[in-house]
Formats: structure tokens, sequence, C-alpha cells
């Protein structure tokens, strides 16, 4: 039961749908081109970088381009990378990869340790210095089209709609901001991005996108051992045990912190892994844990990465709008890297509307942002190392990273193998829970690590109770008869924030979706087997509040 | 009638304070920082007021540093006519608040000077009750209603065991408790225009208030964690563990 809405509206020059690298990067660009442009951030978390989680290595290459001042005031510019090791993990030993073996590509020489989540807080005071109007607790719910289907904007989300839909004594209706030009900047597996995504079938000559699921912790260390500037990544253990990919980072920043997290990549047959357990127990591994003991955990977070690479790349304009940063994905896969081509689309994307508003366009498709991307330094970058995730994805962890390095020394050696791997949706790898092992986690100890809904408190979660869920399960049938039934409910262990339960009610087993501890980290719209759970915007401001993440 | 609204700037209500490893306070780097909710029911409930015609203007003040502009916009957005912002990085104690809007609401000259009963940041419960003694005027604390009839104000009090009533005669003080509303959204096109509105800056010196601390902190520590729980099969076994623990005998 709906009331009639009557939504407000509002013209301006260019609106971005997301308050990340790609989408601050975009509107500073624009406002550096030309002052006089009307340019509307919007941002569904309570502040810029609540939503914001990252490890974050980051290459300074786009910000240096874009405000080559950066260092002087920017929190990033505190801690450069002065160590990089890549450890391939045993049950209880560690190996460690020697430098020269690896691609030049994969130093991190000239890179900085931080928070992404403070560099786009430090971008969003820029930008709004520079008179760009940022909006947080605003999200885009809603795609606007004009009569000739171009896009025309967005709407943003009603407040104050209770959890039957009826309308409390405090709603606001949304805005529709009317744009001519639209940027999704949502990140991975944005929720607008996806409906103009199949809309203007922008998938239709790449490969699928397909992600792993990132879960990170920033712990206070004993400062004994702390290395500002140490950087580490693993593989191995304990995602070798279950066929699984993917690996940890662990990177020393300010402050006697230090950021760890565990990417699993979201293309595992086995229904019964959890990549939250396979985390918290790689916590336990000596070497991880000889950092962590002594220490503090002070914020947990989850977030899915694009991990399809260069052949997952979708065509990145269509009438009245266009794709930036991980809403389209530039994530160079091996370096785990993604802010600086994020941050460059956004720049890129802002010139081609600069020049084309200049010209007297509008709504139109910036064909010549997409062609600009194809030929600047991110397609170059990420051409060097399009085979290496999938070549460990189909040839296991060990031989893969090995046929992954080879590829990525020849590629950067200018010989170039004359095929490009293929990927296939994460949703499609799952295999039937009977045909797989169950995996037994050991019991987190309090110490290192611990159990979901402990962790969960750690990330600021809130939402509104009194509101729709903004989970949606179209068939619930079909979720009891395959999702339970032949896969064993995975969603009660891919969700990092314990969001689903399948609990006994009498005699038949009921869904439970606990949205309000929902993370926003899209694992459950990508990993369903059936794609029958679509992840939606819940009230502005909702999800979690992460500090420094 | 003009309604003076004072308004905290602290750490967001969702997110679980880290105490700095020395112990000395709060680490607030990079934390979100919100209005204290209380406050917030304090600027509802006077917007309310002037959109029932009973008060014509609604003024916020905050004291606190450069970045609590943007708690005064939030106020401004939601319908607040202007703001001024008593700028200070240091920390200010509810004694050396209560003087500063006293010098304020002498400027004024408002009917009702109406504020959070506490902030959930030091949970101190003083500064109401502090400026109604320094100005000499009634005060109706833990407000849940506040009804203004011609130059009264009744306020109902949430007290141990119930309600109580006070009239009293303005202007007054009220202190405003969790009962009393519910906060409206700050709209968009509001935020707009909210960032048009005057917003004065001034410091605590030119209100002559000394701000020194009369409170030295000694420490800063974490509540204990809480055991986890333990689940028994029976009664017989619930009074086996409780006897174990020495709880009964």
């Amino acid at each position: 039961m709906s009331e009639e809405i009557t939504r407000e509206s509002m013209p301006v020059d260019v609106v971005v749908v997301g308050g990340g690298p790609a989408g601050l990067s975009a509107a500073i660009r624009l406002k550096q081109l030309d002052e006089a442009l009307e340019v509307v951030v919007l941002e569904k978390g309570s502040e810029i970088g609540a939503h914001i989680l990252s490890g974050a290595v980051i290459d300074p290459r786009a910000l240096d381009e874009l405000l080559p001042e950066w260092r002087e005031t920017c929190p990033l510019a505190e801690v450069p990378v002065t160590e990089n090791h890549h450890w391939l993990l045993t049950r209880s030993g560690k190996w460690e990869i020697p430098h020269l073996a690896l691609p030049p590509l994969m130093s991190n020489k000239g890179n900085y340790t931080g928070s992404l989540g403070n560099l786009c807080r430090w971008l969003a005071e820029r930008a709004e210095e520079m008179g760009v109007q940022v909006f947080p607790g605003f999200p885009a719910s809603e795609v606007l089209y004009d009569e000739a289907g171009n896009v025309m904007g967005v709407a943003t989300q009603d407040m104050g709609v209770a959890a039957d839909g009826s309308h409390k004594p405090e709603f606001e209706p949304g805005l529709e901001l009317h744009a001519k030009y639209t940027l999704f900047a949502e990140g991975a597996r944005g929720h607008l991005t996806k409906q103009v995504k199949a809309r203007f079938d922008l998938e239709a000559e790449c490969q699928p996108q397909v992600y792993g699921l990132g879960i990170k912790e920033l712990w206070d260390v004993d400062p004994g051992k702390h290395e500002p500037g140490r950087v580490v990544h693993t593989q191995g253990w304990p995602l070798s045990e279950s066929g699984t990919w993917g690996g940890g980072f662990l990177y020393h920043q300010a402050d006697s912190q230090v950021a760890l997290g565990f990417v699993t990549a979201l293309d595992y047959a086995n229904p019964h892994v959890s990549p939250y357990h396979e985390f918290q127990r790689w916590k336990h591994h000596p070497e991880i844990a000889s950092v962590l003991e002594g220490g503090k955990r002070v914020a947990y977070g989850a977030r899915v990465i694009n991990e399809g690479g260069w052949q997952s790349v979708p065509k990145l304009a269509f009438p009245g709008g266009a794709l930036v940063g991980c809403s389209a994905g530039f994530v160079n896969v091996p370096r785990i890297k993604g802010t600086h081509t994020a941050m460059k689309s956004g720049m890129l994307a802002a010139e081609s509307i600069a020049a084309a508003i200049a010209g007297g366009r509008e709504l139109d498709e910036l064909a010549e942002y997409d062609a600009a991307v194809r030929s600047s330094w991110i397609a170059e970058e990420l051409q060097k190392v399009k085979n290496a995730q999938p070549l460990v994805a189909k040839f296991g962890e060990d031989v893969g990273t090995m046929l992954a390095g080879i590829d990525m020394w020849l590629r950067t050696l200018k010989i170039r193998l004359p095929f490009t791997m293929k990927h296939h949706k994460d949703a499609d790898s799952l295999g039937r829970a009977d045909l797989y092992p169950k995996i037994a986690y050991p019991k987190p100890d309090g110490v290192l690590s611990f159990d979901r809904l402990t962790s969960v408190s750690f990330s600021g979660t809130n939402h509104e109770e009194d509101q729709p869920c903004h989970l949606k399960v179209q068939n619930m049938d079909l979720q009891k008869a395959s999702e339970l039934g032949l896969y064993d409910g995975p969603s009660t262990r891919y969700c990092p924030a314990g969001v689903y339960e399948w609990i006994e009610e009498g005699d038949e087993p009921k869904f439970v979706i606990n949205a309000q501890n929902c993370v926003h980290c899209k694992t459950c719209d990508i990993k369903d087997p059936n794609g029958n759970i679509t992840w939606v915007t819940p009230e502005g401001g909702g999800g979690p509040n992460y500090p420094n993440m | 009638m003009k309604i003076l609204v004072p308004v905290k700037r602290v750490i967001d209500y969702n997110l679980k304070p880290r105490v700095k490893p020395d112990g000395s306070g709060i680490d607030l780097a990079n934390t979100k920082m919100s209005m204290n909710p209380f406050d917030e029911i304090a600027v509802e409930e006077a917007i309310r007021l002037k959109e029932k015609g009973v008060a014509t203007e609604v003024v916020a003040v905050s004291i606190g540093p450069a970045k609590a502009q943007e708690t005064l916009r939030t106020a401004l957005a939601m319908g607040a006519d202007r703001a001024v912002l008593v700028e200070t990085d240091e920390d200010i104690e509810p004694l050396a608040v209560a003087k500063i809007l006293k010098a304020i609401a002498e400027e004024e000259g408002p009917g009702i000077v109406m504020l959070g009963k506490q902030a959930i940041d030091d949970d101190s419960n003083q500064t109401g009750q502090m400026l109604a003694a320094l100005m000499g005027r009634p005060q109706g604390t833990f407000a849940s209603k506040v009804e203004v009839e011609g130059d009264n104000v009744s306020v109902t009090r949430e007290v141990d065991g119930g309600l109580e009533t006070v009239k009293l005669s303005l202007p007054a003080i009220v202190t405003t408790d969790l009962r009393l509303n519910e906060p409206r959204y700050a709209s968009l096109p509001n935020i707009m225009k909210a960032k048009k509105k005057p917003l004065d800056t001034k410091s605590p010196a030119d209100y002559g208030v000394d701000c020194a601390p009369r409170l030295t902190t000694l420490k800063v520590e974490e509540p204990p964690v809480r055991q986890a729980g333990e689940m028994v099969g029976s009664v017989d076994e619930l009074v086996a563990k409780l006897k174990e623990k020495g709880v009964v005998a």
C-alpha cells in the first residue's frame, strides 16, 4: 500500500552516483575544467567514506594527475610503502616469493598504504571547496529515462517508509535530479549499474564480471611490532584446503595500526565454504598471529571486489550516462589495486562530459569516453595482467600463479600471447552440497578470531528498523527448494555479516533475513546460485559507518 | 517568541568508541560525528513550535571546533533560521558551556532555551540545569511534552515512576528527552537552502567567558567485556551451575 508520491525535481549539469574515488575524481575534474558546471554527488553512506572499504595500497598515479599537490595535506601521504613481501602460506609455514621472480608491475615502490575512506573524505573536502554539491545519506534508488529512452538522471530514495510500505509521519519523498549526463560510480556490483548494464546490453561483447569477497579488520598492534610501510600479501593456506583461491593482506599503516584482510574468489564450487571463517582461520597462521598477539581489533567490514579484469570491462557509455570506476571494473587483479584506475576513469569521463556540454550536447552517448579509456594507461596496465586471474582460477593456485607470472612477464616484455582467458559467472560455479565435503571450521577464540555478529558490531552498521527489507528474494519457493534443498543454504555462510539464516518453524524451514546487519558487500546479489536475491538501497544513511577503512 | 537551541557535535551514536591506547580519552580522528540525538529532538520541537505559530524564530548555537558548522547546517536544514558557532578547539565543560549560553541568551532574548537533556558523549546532564541557575530562570528538564500557553510553558517530565507536569513562566529552559518527538529528515533541497542561511562565528572570548577546565580526566577505559553465556539443558543443570559459581548456596 503506497500513497501517491509527488517528487520535486532539480536540474543540474552532472549527477554522480556514488562518493567513492571514481565519482569524486570525476566531480573534481569537472569543476577544474569548468567551474560553472552544477555537479551533484549522491552517496548512500551516512557520510563520505562510511561505505568505503579497501586495503589499501594505493598507486598515486591518478592522484598526481588530478591534484598534484596532494602530498601536502592528504592523510594518504603519511605512510609510503617501504617493504613488499609476497608469501605462499602452508598450514604452519611460508615460502617467500623472491622479488626478482615477480614481474616489475607487482612492485609497490612509490605506492602508499592507508585508508581509502580517508582519501575519499579528503577528496570530498576538495570537491566541496570547488563548489561540488556532495550529499551523503541520499542513495540514488532509481534511474530516470526520458521519452527517447536516454538516461536523464536519478531519483533519491524516499525516506520514512515503514516496513509495510506505508508512509510514516516523517515521510520525505525522494528528489529527482535531472542531468545532462549521469555518471554511475557505485563501486563493484552497483545496483543501478546492474540495471543500466541490462537495459543497454553493455556486457554484450565482454566476459561476465567475476568477484572476490574482501573481508577486512583494523587492529591496534603492539608498537614494538609495528613497521610502518611494511606490506605483505599471502596466497595458499587456508583456501588451498578447499580448492578455493584468493589471498590475504597485511599492511602496517599509521598510528600503530595494521590493516589486514582476506579476499576469497567467489567462483568457489564447494557450497560449504565460508569466506568469513577462512579469514578467521588465516589470522591464526603463526606468521599472521605473531603480528596480532597483544593487539586489539578496532574495526571490521566487508565488500566485494571486481576480479574480471580487462576482458570484463563492459561498454562504458550509453545515451545520457557512463560507468566509471568499479561500476565498470578497472581493478588490476594481481596488483589488487583499482583506486588509481577508478580515479583515472572518472577523470576521463569528466573530460568527455565537459567538452560535450561546452559543445552544447546533452543526453547522448559519450562514445569518446569509452574510446579514451581504451587508449589510456588504464588499458595498457590492465591488458598486461588480463590472463592472471583466469589462469589462477582455471589451474589452481600453485600452477595458476606460476602461469600467471609467466603470462605477466611476457606481456611486460611486450610478447603478447594471442589468447584471452574467459570467465564464468560466479553464481554458476556453485556445486550441489551433497557432492562436496562439509568443512568444520574451528571455533573463534575471542582473541584473534571472533564470531560474525561480534564482528558486525565493529562495522558501525545500523539501519532504521521499520523499513521495507532491502534484500529482495524474488521466489521464496525456489529459495527453499534449491538454495536450501540442493545447495544447503550457502547464504548462511557466504554472508560476512550473518544476515541470512534458515530456521525451523514448525516443520517448515524459514528463510530469515536480518537486513539490519547488512554491510552492503553485495555478495548475496552475486553468489546466490539462482540469482534469486537482489540487493537494493535501504533508507539513506543505513549500512556500515566505517572509520579509517 | 524566539527559541534558542544549543546543539553539540558528538561521536555518532552508531559507532563503537575507541579508547586511545594511552587511556587519555576517546580517539575521534576520522570518526563520524553527528548532532547529539537529544539536541536533534530539541531542534525538532523548536521547529514544530515555529510551525504552530508559537515561535517566530529558531536560532541554533554550537560551541566547538570549526567542524561543528556541519552540525549547525544540519539544524538549519531541518528548519532553524540562523546559527551561531562559538568556535574553540578546547574541551569545554558544561559550566563554561552554560556561561557562554547565558551570554548569548542575554544578547538574543529567547523565550525558551531548548536543549537536549544530555550529550551522548560525556553523559553529563548538567548544562540545562546550570544555565537555569545562572540565568535565574525556571527549568523543565526531561521533557516528553511541551505546550506553550500565553506567558507560560507546560512541560511534562519523565520522572522515576511516572510523568510530572510543571508549569513554568517564560523565559524558561527546557531540556528534551527521547520520547518528545521523532525528528524529521532534512530533505535534499532543504540541505541546499541551509548552505545559504546565516551562520555567525564567535569565540568564547567574545563573551568574556573563562573556559579553563575545572576537572582533570584521570583515565578513560573500556567497560569490561561481557562473558559469553552458556546454554543449559534443564533447571537442575542451571541450579548446579549456579551453585558451582557460588551464586546460590
